[in-house]
């Protein structure tokens, strides 16, 4: 069992998230010339890092909110949660 | 190579089994192969066999970073089908059933197949209609489907709950009779020993440290038992696929799930099929040894952590007892898990890459098992000749980028939404 610190709600355990993968992504800005690649990218090429690895969590059986997650993916330790409008320091 | 026969069996008896040939050789590795296939997995071993086997190619190694068939060959619950509707993933997997058939025969190696037929439980009227659909899409590729009632699915499985009071009753059910399973440890063994004789060195406790890429071109791979010269080098990595791809600088289709199985203790033969519950994801057999081989939903997160997570564990055994009640009676004998290579449609991924000489076999999903004789074949293919074959063409790499999906179950890109 995962226990994820909500940044809104404090300890909870996992069964009251559900996952929303790699933290990371950014999607292409609006109005943007983008390629066919830069498109691919963003929706399906995944680094699916072993080890640190920033990812969505949303608290679906608390207080709804999406939150970031640093955790090992080795290890399944986790280091850090922010809220969703909070920055990365990478 | 000794041949194992009934003849050599009554022969090593007389001598206490003590003169038994080894299955396969311990090599140092060489300078220099001409083709590096890096995964001594089923995958990985069926490759080295038919580039031996059917394109001549025996100059070959295996390398291994653990020990042959340790990663998800082993950890599989060993069901082979091809009950799929779209045209890419059937004919694969037919082409696959055919080489099963055979395989036991043709690797001198029982790998105990038993095509005791699938059933896919279905539990409402609109699953029943698709269920149909995917019958006739079958059935147009030349594989066995069969559309069951309640009625039929109740005299084959009687102990499945046909109350009238349950959640998700059973309204029918498409079996597959040709499907089944078999020992997958043999099916990795097998094809190594034939391998061996053939020419292959397989090397294990090798870790692949880097890779010797220039102007585009492979040339070999840095390994802790040293640098190994390659003009092709194939990756039948499954799980860790993402962590060599990082090596060649490349970004793939494909996270690392984790996937749970467990058996319970053995128990009185009860389920002489495959079952599969409609209303969520759960798969239950009974093997020889009188298991009940369970297995179901990934744990949900990136994960390269070989042991499951007991929340997801509870899920699926919920969903188990819910369509055989009988379940909740057995005691749990052993749970593991294996990391997954997750495509982000669901299908496989067999083709080369921007590299030349370096090609691609992952993305596996929930079912590589299966897939292990027809993925080996046109994976070798593919490496041979510099081209996909007509088989595995639908399994490029570039099909994300130009919207040619093979999205058989309709899970779209999220791989944990399941």
């Amino acid at each position: 069992m995962l226990y994820i610190k909500c940044p809104h709600c404090g300890m909870r355990s996992q069964n009251e998230f559900s996952y929303g993968g790699d933290a990371t992504i950014k999607r292409p800005e609006l109005g943007k010339e983008i390629s066919d690649q830069d498109w691919d990218n963003f929706v399906y090429n995944r680094k699916s890092l072993r080890g640190k690895h920033w990812e969505l969590w949303q608290h679906i059986s608390g207080c709804r909110q999406w939150i970031k997650v640093e955790r090992d993916t080795a290890t399944h330790e986790i280091f850090n949660t922010l809220k969703a409008n909070e920055e990365i320091s990478l | 190579m000794q041949k194992y026969s009934v003849f050599s069996l009554v022969k090593n008896a007389l001598s206490n089994h003590e003169n038994w040939d080894l299955a396969w050789k311990d090599p140092t590795p060489k300078k220099e192969y001409d083709v590096v296939i890096i995964g001594g997995g089923g995958h990985g071993l069926a490759t080295a066999y038919y580039l031996a086997k059917e394109h001549n190619i025996t100059n070959v190694a295996i390398i291994e970073k653990g020990w042959i068939g340790g990663g998800n060959v082993g950890r599989n619950t060993t069901i082979i089908r091809s009950n799929y509707m779209h045209d890419d993933n059937a004919l694969f997997s037919e082409f696959g059933m055919d080489l099963w058939r055979r395989m036991s025969q043709d690797l001198n190696y029982n790998v105990m197949f038993s095509p005791r037929g699938i059933i896919n439980l279905a539990h409402s009227d609109a699953q029943m209609n698709t269920y149909a659909r995917r019958g006739n899409s079958m059935r147009l590729n030349g594989i066995d489907a069969v559309l069951l009632n309640r009625e039929e699915v109740r005299e084959i499985i009687p102990m499945a709950d046909f109350s009238d009071n349950v959640r998700f009753p059973i309204f029918g059910g498409l079996m597959q009779p040709s499907a089944g399973t078999a020992r997958h440890d043999a099916v990795a063994w097998g094809y190594a020993r034939q391998a061996d004789d053939m020419g292959v060195d397989i090397i294990q406790n090798c870790e692949v440290i880097g890779f010797d890429v220039s102007a585009g071109k492979i040339n070999g791979v840095r390994t802790s038992r040293g640098d190994i010269k390659a003009k092709k080098i194939g990756l039948c990595v499954a799980g860790s696929t993402n962590i060599l791809a990082e090596k060649l600088n490349m970004t793939l289709p494909i996270e690392t799930h984790l996937l749970q199985a467990c058996v319970s203790e053995p128990v009185k033969p009860v389920l002489d099929k495959v079952v599969t519950f409609g209303a969520g994801h759960f798969y239950i057999s009974q093997s020889d040894k009188g298991e009940m081989v369970m297995g179901g939903d990934l744990d949900g997160y990136n994960s390269y952590a070989q042991r499951g997570n007991l929340p997801t564990l509870q899920h699926v055994l919920t969903e188990g007892i819910a369509m055989m009640p009988f379940l909740s009676k057995l005691k749990m004998l052993r749970t593991w898990g294996g990391i997954m290579d997750m495509s982000m449609d669901g299908s496989p991924i067999i083709d080369k890459t921007h590299i030349e000489g370096l090609y691609l076999n992952c993305g596996w999903c929930y079912g590589g098992f299966k897939a292990t004789p027809a993925s080996g074949w046109t994976f070798a293919h593919t490496i041979a000749q510099d081209r996909v074959h007509e088989l595995n063409a639908g399994y490029s790499l570039n099909r994300f980028n130009t919207g040619h999906l093979l999205d058989e179950k309709g899970l779209g890109t999220k791989t944990w939404i399941s």
